[in-house]
């Protein structure tokens, strides 16, 4: 029997296990969600902005391990996923985008809301189609699908004109698909492994780097074992938070430009680095030429192409970041480093993540009451900034997969869609967005999707009422010319929420803090809370850019003199 | 090998609306830059088979083939910077003759063997095949009498016979068994890669 392009569509994602979808209908994609209503078996969440859908749908896919679907019409709604799909591009998630397309027959001709989207697209996504026959749909669907989780995964985009929506075709979903370039290699190769656990049996002071490729991986239980089998300590890239339990012994957490002082002392003490599904961002690793100077690198990867892109390693392991752990654990490689040991233990007591005991209320404490009452076992969702690096630094995760932000493109604003995704992709959970008034104001929008879907999300607003990680450069590196950072705008938060019908509470002393994090969470739909924070309190300790773990600046030891006398 | 040596890159890929754009893409995107491209169909139906010149040391060419072998179009990728290969180049060129300078003209193309395809009034088209040093020279030869236009197809190149290229190769690994085996006496490691070639 045959189907129209819209019908195939839906049969395909029910074929792939899709279950929710998220988008916002217009013109060019009309017949698809004319078909997408028949469909009850598929949840549609209404956005209120495509970005919001693509971001909901990256929440959605990093919170489940599935891949996320996001819906869009062409032109302006298609351009409106491009910040998303970067995001999902550079931090490695699993999504397929379906947008609508003009007519066949109206492509090239400038019709109206026509955009190249493929075109516009192409940089962002790790592969697209433009889709000029129905019949072509089951196979290209299925690729889509199979391009999106394999290997490094990323988002696809499918073009589909309006009329090859409605177009009749056979629908045979494909068992297999034929892209000899996306199957990627998932165990190492022997001889490199062995090669490995030689230079970790020689090494005195080796270290763990570990990625996003061990919770795209979910290789949480291999990355605990092998660190305690040869006591190795392990030290968490900024995706890589809550790939490992925050209190476990060998997690030294967050390194590089806003990580820990021991974190950054103990990469440039190692001198063996087992990098483990990360990529050596800039962020990351500082001033190449005085990064981890003393080291040795193993660097495991499922991508080819990470391999010597920032930097050269001694060993590169090609494969899974479980399935090459595992192949190390098979070696059994017992090994203890008292010394090591000891002097990262030294390291962690001298330089602590500090801020000042006040009554003043600061963010950092925020982050932490939230961590406390939470018990470590909420899905923190972040947008990016100062509140970004406070969360980084200060939750302590409990479980696996508990941290979901924008790192590689850092944009603003993912924190309310994403949190959204998350909590719907994990209805058990309870899941804190965690905000800045700069990025809230730019997605804000998707409050009234969050009613609409009854998903109980809970924001905690930190409310410095400024763009907080650019002023703060702007004090570090311009002369405090606060130009163009500082809100005086900001509308009444609590008001704002009611008006959504939605819980809002204000903040403004540090005594205050529990009482309102525990009625948001008792409060049965999303709730917002208005933490209104000192607006010069800075992210320390701070690498400057293109600098190294020498030029570390650390929390101003008379800033916290001063806030003890007030 | 210097920073700016020009390498040959030969690329397999499906012969699709999009797939030049989405390699010259990367390209552009990731900073590195292109010499020249030649694309034509490839003895496989809907495989086209292209060649890329393009600067950069071997980190750079690695990197170049690494990010090429991602693209869901491409089928193989061979890196022949390093490789036994015949290489030529197509050039037309037109230059300016008078009756006085038309025989002199052909008779310089005569040495270079190249063929006079089309001849007219005041100009000659010159049909000449070769490596680029060739081409160079001559068309700098013809400047003197005026080159009126010059196209030239870009960088074509085949690995020689496979036979001698394994002799070639088996020469190449033992001499890199060598220096590792010296290496790790030393007690020095080598980058060792498992990427799939």
């Amino acid at each position: 029997m045959k189907l129209t392009g819209s019908a195939i569509i839906c049969e395909a994602l029910i074929k792939e296990g899709v279950d929710t979808v998220f988008g916002l209908p217009g013109g060019a994609i009309l017949p698809f969600y004319q078909t997408l209503s028949k469909y009850p078996q598929i949840r549609h969440i209404l956005v209120r902005h495509e970005q919001g859908a693509v971001m909901a749908a990256d929440g959605y896919a990093r919170a489940t391990g599935k891949v996320g679907v996001c819906i869009s019409t062409s032109g302006p709604g298609a351009t409106n996923m491009v910040t998303g799909l970067s995001v999902a591009m550079m931090d490695s998630v699993p999504i397929v985008a379906i947008t609508g397309q003009v007519a066949r027959s109206a492509i090239g001709t400038d019709a109206f809301q026509e955009t190249d989207v493929t075109g516009v697209t192409l940089p962002v996504t790790k592969h697209n189609y433009l889709v000029m026959n129905a019949a072509d749909l089951p196979r290209i669907l299925k690729e889509a699908f199979f391009v999106a989780k394999s290997g490094k995964p990323g988002p696809v985009l499918i073009d589909i004109p309006k009329d090859v929506q409605s177009e009749l075709a056979n629908f045979n979903y494909p068992e297999m698909v034929d892209l000899p370039s996306q199957t990627p290699v998932l165990e190492g190769n022997d001889s490199d492994i062995r090669k490995a656990i030689k230079m970790i049996e020689k090494s005195d002071r080796p270290l763990i780097l570990a990625g996003h490729g061990i919770i795209l991986s979910k290789a949480y239980e291999e990355l605990k074992q092998f660190a305690e089998n040869s006591q190795i300590p392990v030290v968490t890239t900024l995706l890589g938070l809550s790939a490992m339990r925050s209190d476990h012994v060998l997690n030294l957490g967050l390194p590089g430009m806003h990580g820990s002082a021991f974190a950054n002392m103990a990469i440039d003490d190692a001198d063996l680095i087992i990098a483990i599904g990360m990529r050596f961002d800039d962020r990351v690793t500082g001033n190449l030429k005085t990064f981890a100077t003393k080291a040795k690198i193993i660097h495991i990867d499922i991508d080819p192409s990470e391999i010597g892109k920032n930097i050269l390693p001694e060993i590169a392991i090609i494969g899974d970041a479980g399935a090459v752990l595992r192949q190390l654990l098979e070696l059994n490689l017992k090994k203890t480093h008292p010394k090591w040991i000891q002097k990262i233990d030294q390291l962690r007591k001298t330089h602590p993540f500090s801020y000042p005991n006040t009554n003043r209320l600061l963010p950092q404490f925020i982050v932490e009451e939230i961590s406390r009452i939470t018990k470590g076992q909420s899905i923190v969702v972040t947008g990016v900034g100062q509140h970004q690096m406070w969360a980084a630094q200060l939750y302590e995760f409990k479980e696996n997969n508990l941290w979901i932000s924008s790192g590689g493109v850092g944009a603003m604003g993912f924190e309310v869609p994403a949190a959204l995704g998350a909590q719907i992709g994990r209805p058990e959970k309870v899941v804190w967005a965690i905000a800045g008034d700069g990025g809230f104001q730019m997605t804000l929008t998707e409050l009234a999707t969050m009613v609409e879907a009854k998903a109980p999300v809970k924001i905690a607003l930190i409310n410095n009422f400024s763009l907080g990680m650019v002023r703060q450069w702007q004090e570090l590196f311009y002369e405090k010319d606060y130009f163009a950072t500082l809100y005086s705008g900001n509308p009444d938060w609590v008001k704002l929420a009611e008006a959504y019908g939605i819980t809002g509470l204000k903040v403004t002393k540090k005594d205050e803090v529990e009482i309102a994090i525990k009625l948001a969470m008792d409060t049965p739909g999303p709730a917002l809370v208005d933490f209104q924070v000192d607006q010069e309190e800075n992210v320390y300790p701070f690498i400057p850019p293109g600098g190294g773990v020498k030029e570390i600046q650390l929390y101003p030891a008379e800033k916290v003199v001063n806030d003890v006398s007030s | 090998m210097s920073a700016h040596e020009e390498q040959t890159v030969v690329a397999l890929v499906y012969d699709r609306p999009g797939v030049l754009n989405r390699i010259v893409s990367m390209i552009r995107r990731r900073g590195y830059n292109i010499t020249s491209l030649a694309v034509g169909h490839s003895e496989t139906p809907a495989l086209s088979r292209m060649c890329l010149v393009v600067e950069g040391d071997a980190q750079t060419i690695e990197q170049i083939c690494k990010q090429l072998r991602k693209l869901v179009d491409v089928v193989h990728v061979n890196d022949l910077s390093n490789e036994n290969i015949v290489q030529r180049e197509l050039a037309l060129i037109r230059v300016n003759s008078t009756s006085s300078t038309r025989n002199e003209i052909i008779q310089i193309a005569n040495v270079f063997r190249a063929k006079i395809v089309d001849i007219g009034q005041q100009s000659i088209i010159i049909e000449i095949t070769g490596n680029e040093d060739k081409v160079e020279s001559f068309f700098l030869l013809m400047k003197s009498y005026g080159v009126l236009e010059i196209i030239r197809s870009g960088r074509l190149a085949m690995l020689r016979d496979t036979e001698s290229q394994k002799i070639i190769r088996r020469k190449k690994s033992e001499e890199k068994r060598k220096t590792e085996e010296g290496a790790e006496k030393e007690g020095l490691v080598n980058p060792s890669f498992s990427a799939p070639s």
